[in-house]
């Protein structure tokens, strides 16, 4: 986990080394009662010190945060939070585009169809996940597992973590684009609950046609942008030095995305974030599914879509 | 504030070489060939000697498709904000103001109703001299009310995309007019009115990754450039260069991606022929 340590986690990451060391001397010499004080202090001092330094973090900061390798993934929220995952590949067209997985599982016992982005943990990981940069394949994978939940009446889940749809020669011949449009048109007809989570980076279209949700909710760290910073700065400033700047202007982080109603709630993220504590986020991510399932539970088929139009509608500022 | 954005003399998207007067020549981007400025206008921007497409004012594409070039336009009084104060080094107000003076359109698309050869439709037709036809908030709206009110009213859509994609000065309120627009749309399919989408060039980015090819119709201009990523992005990503004639109309053609590649200038027959056949009369 300590292979990858952004500058300003450092200080944050070397108490909790020091922590966890303590811990295991105290474990294995059963010396615990001399070190409980001294623990405590440690442990009090991180949770000050990682507080400090993420009350005040840069959106740049956030971007690296939501990039972060160690971050937990779709499928360690998919073991964490359901039971019975069935994990069903293929668009019936093409081919299987592992950049998204999807699939059937229970959540607190009732069936669900899960869908989400799936980025790789190392190289070879990666390139078999594309970084989590889908296809068409993938994309279409999607929609037809959003056609079955409609068909068969189980809410959709989905978690949403890609910086963006891949842009390749294979991607524009089996049309991209028609992929993308067709899940935004599938999600937007579904007769069933749709809630969707950013659980890293929400990269542009490749991350909305996972995210036209009844409910969208963002944890702490995550993002979602219309361009990725660096690619903002390249079209506007002509060169690429000022990401953190566009970062800053593009109000992608979380509280900007809650102020704009972009999203309808930000789940808090444990100490240092999500990926110090994967249970615990997604203990976190799991409340917040379940809470807003349980608002949307009432709901008839056609209340579901409509409810689901008028949120989308309302986003946009204009003058008339 | 409608009243200054509906004077009908506007001429948007207009190249500045197209100042027409007697004696004023233009030269073909594509064969070189040099006629008449007069030649272009009557020929609606295609070049007589190869057929090459040039960009065409939204006046233009009016008095083309819609019989005596007459549009019932619809709100026309909707303007942007800057819900993110954004500035990239240029206000994004100062920018919205320019393209105003530039276009003397208030926004990136027209929208309205009108009649082709008597068949009555819902008419879109995007301005790319509009800050490169990019969909903010008030486009994503305008798209969103141009499919509300056909379903309402039982009016097929035509809709004429020219676009570089989502507007990055919005941001990721810009990205949600994706969402917006093809959630209006469905309201529209599930009617069972038709849509039939005009994808001119260039059509990329977040309106061809939404709408543009969830039409009945699928149309596309000839040598139109249509993609999801722009060709630079692709470059960039791949360290390659691109195929000769990549995402380029006749490309999308070969992949299946558009039903028909139609003259600009056999446009209103086409579409004329095809509202007859989806209209349920
Ligand atoms: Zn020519």
């Amino acid at each position: 986990m300590a292979a990858h340590v952004l500058p300003f986690e450092k200080p944050i990451v070397e108490l909790m080394a020091r922590i966890r060391e303590m811990r295991e001397i105290t474990r294995l010499t059963s010396q615990g009662r001399s070190f409980d004080t001294e623990l405590k202090r440690l442990e009090e001092k991180m949770a000050r010190l990682a507080r400090e330094i993420f009350s005040d973090l840069t959106a740049w900061q956030k971007v690296q945060l939501s990039r972060h390798p160690n971050r937990p993934h779709t499928l360690d929220y998919i073991e964490t939070l359901f039971t019975d995952f069935q994990e069903l590949h293929g668009d019936r067209r093409f081919g299987d585009d592992a950049a998204i997985v999807g699939g059937l599982a229970r959540f607190d016992g009732a069936s669900i169809v899960v869908v989400g982005h799936q980025k790789g943990r190392g190289t070879k990981a990666n390139v078999k996940r594309n970084f989590g940069m889908a296809h068409p394949e993938g994309y279409r994978k999607a929609e037809r597992l959003y056609a079955m939940a409609d068909k068969f009446g189980l809410p959709i889940i989905t978690f949403i973590d890609t910086s963006g749809a891949y842009p390749g020669i294979g991607a524009e011949e089996r049309g991209q684009s028609e992929a993308i449009g067709s899940c935004l048109a599938a999600m937007a007809r579904a007769r069933v609950p749709i809630v969707a989570t950013i659980i890293g980076e929400g990269g542009s279209g490749g991350a909305l046609a996972l995210a036209l949700a009844n409910c969208v909710n963002v944890l702490e760290f995550g993002t979602y942008s219309v361009i990725s910073p660096e690619g903002c700065a390249s079209i506007l400033w002509k060169e690429n030095g000022v990401a953190a700047d566009a970062a800053q202007h593009l109000k992608m982080t979380a509280p900007d995305l809650l102020r704009l109603k972009v999203v309808d709630s930000v789940i808090d993220e444990p100490v240092g974030g999500a990926h110090h504590d994967r249970k615990a986020a997604a203990d976190l991510v799991g409340a917040a599914i379940r809470k807003a399932m349980a608002k949307l539970a009432g709901l008839s088929g056609e209340a579901l879509v409509e409810q689901r139009y008028k949120r989308f509608r309302a986003l946009g500022v204009v003058k008339e | 504030m409608s009243s200054q954005w509906a004077s009908p003399k506007v001429t948007a998207d207009a190249s500045k070489k197209k100042s027409v007067g007697k004696g004023v020549f233009r030269k073909c981007d594509k064969c070189g060939a040099t006629m008449p400025a007069e030649v272009f206008e009557a020929n609606f921007e295609v070049c007589p000697e190869c057929d090459q497409h040039h960009k065409l004012s939204a006046k233009r594409w009016r008095e083309l498709l819609l019989d005596e070039g007459k549009l019932e336009r619809w709100d026309e009084a909707l303007v942007p904000c800057d819900p993110l104060e954004f500035t990239d080094g240029k206000r994004y107000t100062d920018r919205v103001a320019a393209a105003q003076k530039a276009t003397g359109a208030s926004e990136a698309i027209e929208t309205g109703c009108g009649a082709i050869n008597g068949e009555p439709v819902a008419y879109g037709a995007f301005l790319f001299a509009f800050m490169g036809g990019s969909m903010g908030s008030v486009v994503g709206e305008k798209i969103a009310r141009l499919f509300e009110r056909a379903t309402e009213k039982r009016l097929p859509v035509v809709l004429l995309q020219s676009s570089g994609g989502a507007r990055m000065q919005e941001g990721i309120l810009s990205l949600m007019q994706m969402a917006k627009t093809v959630a209006a749309l469905e309201k529209l399919r599930a009617a069972g009115i038709p849509f039939f989408s005009i994808m001119l060039h260039p059509t990329t980015g977040g309106v061809a990754a939404s709408i543009a090819f969830l039409g009945d119709i699928n149309i596309a201009e000839p040598g139109a450039l249509i993609g999801f990523a722009g060709p630079r992005v692709i470059e960039t990503t791949l360290r390659q260069k691109l195929p000769e004639g990549f995402q380029r109309s006749e490309f999308l053609m070969t992949h299946g991606m558009v039903d028909q590649i139609v003259s600009r200038l056999e446009l209103r027959e086409r579409l004329t022929v095809l509202l007859r056949h989806l209209s349920r009369r």
